[in-house]
């Protein structure tokens, strides 16, 4: 096993194929070949690259190249559940850094950390384009307008009960 | 089952379902009502979402708005099931508030955001869809449309202003075998949401007229590239797509010419610095999005070298009405030189957020008191931000400076994307600098010296600043680094990226001086800067005392309150929520 919840290496590798046959293996294929394997794996495992690398003219210092230039990918396990505060400027002005830390408090977690049961994973995002709603909070995709300290972290404690 | 031939559509933009519509649209599929239920995108009245209209059988249209769980049983009881509308319900465009929303506004580039389901290239085709497309096939003559936008007088909206017509020509002229057009859907500047919205609730109207951009322009192929932060606009984008390849308005032979035009959508990965063009084609060819140096310009070697014409969303969904009206009507509207009108990204400390669109030449007063209400409550608007992180801050005594190009500019902020965050005594500009600092210093691509380093030493100034430990040379140290990085970046990301200091500097210095000389922050939101008081306004409500999330508000119901400064952390809950102006910042 390789630690990762998808299955092996050799699991990997076959996604991995499939994507390459999917999406394609020329160069210009580079960023939506690494989101097809985060959208699978919700992360990008190092396997992956290596994978990637040995059957596409791209080489891993390339892919790490890539990886790492956007903030979309991950190169770490994330949360089952992961919960983006958007920081724009409208959330800001109405405290989207109260809200964070008030979910910092209640996770027991640092901005970009994950749980330590592997539940949720807590993220800041730059604008999710809802300001005249701010501040809002994306729950697995799904956007909750007009949070505060309270009610952010109500929409966790929701979810334990649940 | 009395009222029969309704038609409901429910908004489902991502702010509507942000505001609670989904709840509403799976309440009213299961009501089996003799009705056609459809959706619809955003009105741009985002601060009354979620929205449901109601069209009756003899064509009445009924909006309402703010709707929720409770009020949508009583609007199937007696609107959907009755057959009278409940009245005390209904937005009302003529009068109040929806006359002051919509008095003022002209919707060109909104034309059918809320009105059509987005979902159908029927209801597009039915509200003159796709007619732009016929005419300018019909007359088969590139330059003549060229020369059409130039005339018409429309600029870049993604912030530079640049003349689309005029980038058309260059593009023109270009003797290739192959050339490019793309869409910049890359909508990164944190408070503007107009791009994702007309992506959202009007697809098909970027698709017109990128397909009019890629034949004026001589091109065959075509990218949009949008954030991924964007599902939604993603998804309505790819079926758009794939519906008018059905009908023959995108592929090969386009409605029988000899014109073909085929489009591709790429998703962004999260970079900033990819609204950039030369980021941004970089970005599709498979690259890590740095930009590179002009020129050559992209109309002579851009996408995979070839010649590329690059235009943003709002742009590109003008243009079908500028084809359909003509030049000069869309000439008619504006000032000299800011032709046509803008959408605004309405939002922070204001009553009626949402987006909005004005003719350019009306004031920033205008959208902000007028249209938006102002703050909605008993404070005055400070200033008001504009541009992004690139923009800057324009304080309330220039408020009546006008919308256009070179106006703003002389403030010191941008026209932008058309952000338009709106701050009031609350709001610290020290703070909102940080704010912006942090940003482009995290978003930089660290292609170019001072804008990799010198705006994150700008950054620690300004956190240095707002956590009281400023000292009196840091103003000046500021000052100096603004300008290395503006003289020595590459790219706009850097180019601009000192503006929202230098602007707030201009015209708030004081702020600066009393954080750094006197430890004092007057909008009491740098905490170890203020303290906060109830004063004798308090009535006792108890509020505060249950919102404050470290139980530091002590009081009898009915007598004044009292804080602890000792457990107090100066989060300012108690002053928002306060209804009676009794928290002071001292």
């Amino acid at each position: 096993m390789c630690g990762v919840n998808m299955g092996c290496v050799c699991d990997i590798k076959k996604s991995v194929d499939e994507m390459i046959e999917r999406v394609g293996s020329s160069v210009e294929m580079a960023i939506p070949l690494l989101q097809a394997v985060q959208s699978k794996f919700r992360y990008i495992p190092k396997e992956a690259i290596e994978h990637i690398a040995s059957k596409t003219e791209m080489t891993e210092t390339k892919l790490y190249g890539v990886a790492t230039f956007y903030s979309q990918f991950r190169l770490e396990p994330v949360g089952e559940t992961i919960i983006r505060v958007c920081h724009g400027t409208a959330c800001h002005v109405a405290g989207a850094e109260g809200v964070t830390e008030a979910l910092e408090k209640r996770m027991g977690i640092k901005d970009g950390e994950t749980t330590a049961d592997g539940k949720y994973t807590l993220e800041s995002v730059a604008c999710l384009g809802c300001c005249s709603l701010a501040p809002v909070v994306s729950v697995d995709g799904e956007i909750h307008a007009k949070v505060d300290r309270g009610s952010a972290v109500e929409l966790i404690e929701e979810r334990e009960k649940a | 089952m009395k009222n029969k031939g309704l038609k409901i559509a429910v908004g489902m933009s991502t702010c509507n379902m942000a505001a609670g519509s989904r709840k509403l649209l799976e309440r009213l599929e299961k009501e089996s009502l003799d009705a056609e239920l459809s959706t619809m995108g955003c009105l741009g009245m985002c601060h009354a979402e979620p929205q449901i209209r109601v069209t009756d059988a003899d064509g009445r249209e009924s909006l309402y708005c703010a709707v929720n769980p409770a009020k949508l049983e009583r609007i199937i009881k007696e609107h959907l099931r009755g057959g009278s509308p409940v009245e005390a319900w209904l937005f009302n465009a003529n009068e109040g508030d929806g006359a002051a929303l919509l008095t003022k506004q002209q919707r060109i580039v909104l034309r059918n955001c809320g009105r059509i389901n987005p979902e159908s290239i029927d209801e597009y085709l039915a509200n003159d869809g796709y007619k732009a497309l016929e005419m300018v096939l019909k007359q088969n003559n590139p330059s003549e449309v060229c020369e059409t936008v130039l005339r018409s007088g429309l600029r870049g909206r993604g912030g530079a202003g640049f003349p689309t017509g005029l980038k058309w020509k260059f593009a023109l002229k270009e003797r290739r075998d192959k050339k490019y057009v793309i869409c910049n859907a890359d909508e990164g500047d944190p408070g503007a949401f107009m791009d994702r919205s007309t992506l959202e609730s009007d697809p098909h109207a970027v698709l017109e007229g990128m397909t009019i951009q890629a034949f004026s322009t001589g091109a065959n192929e075509g990218y949009i590239y949008c954030r991924a932060e964007y599902p939604l606009a993603v998804a309505h984008l790819k079926r758009a797509i794939a519906q008018s390849e059905e009908r023959g308005f995108l592929g090969d032979n386009i409605l029988g010419s000899t014109f073909s035009f085929h489009l591709h959508i790429k998703e962004g990965a999260g970079a900033f610095v990819c609204g950039e063009e030369t980021a941004l084609m970089a970005s599709i060819e498979g690259e890590r999005g740095m930009p590179r140096l002009r020129p050559p310009f992209p109309a002579q070697s851009g996408l995979f070298g070839k010649p590329t014409t690059i235009n943003n969303v709002e742009t590109l969904a003008s243009v079908p009405w500028i084809i359909r009206h003509g030049a000069e009507k869309y000439a008619a509207i504006g000032t000299e030189k800011s032709k046509g009108t803008k959408v605004f990204a309405l939002a922070g400390k204001i009553k009626r957020g949402g987006l909005v669109e004005v003719p350019m030449g009306i004031t920033i007063r205008e959208v902000v008191e007028e249209i938006g209400g102002g703050t909605g409550t008993h404070r005055k608007v400070k200033a008001v931000q504009m541009g992004g992180p690139s923009g800057g801050c324009i304080p309330a005594d220039l408020l009546d400076t006008r919308i256009d190009y070179d106006e703003i500019n002389r403030t010191g902020a941008i026209m932008g994307s058309g952000g338009m965050i709106v701050l009031d005594e609350t709001t610290c500009m020290v703070d909102v600098a940080r704010y912006f600092l942090g940003f482009t210093q995290l978003e930089s691509c660290g292609k170019c010296t001072f804008c990799r380093i010198g705006t994150r030493r700008m950054l620690e100034i300004l956190t240095r600043i707002c956590a009281g430990d400023g000292v009196p040379e840091d103003i000046d140290e500021l000052e100096e680094l603004a300008v290395q990085i503006k003289n020595t970046s590459l790219c706009g990301l850097g180019q601009t990226a000192p503006n929202p200091v230098l602007t707030t500097l201009k015209y708030f210095r004081k702020e600066y001086e009393e954080h750094i000389n006197d430890k004092k922050c007057r909008a009491g939101k740098c905490v170890n800067l203020c303290s906060y008081e109830i004063s004798e306004a308090c009535t006792g409500c108890t509020v505060c005392a249950h919102k404050c999330p470290v139980g530091a508000i002590s009081g009898e119901r009915k007598g004044q309150h009292k804080i602890d400064q000792e457990k107090c952390v100066r989060c300012g809950v108690c002053r928002d929520v306060c209804k009676f102006d009794a928290v002071k910042v001292i």
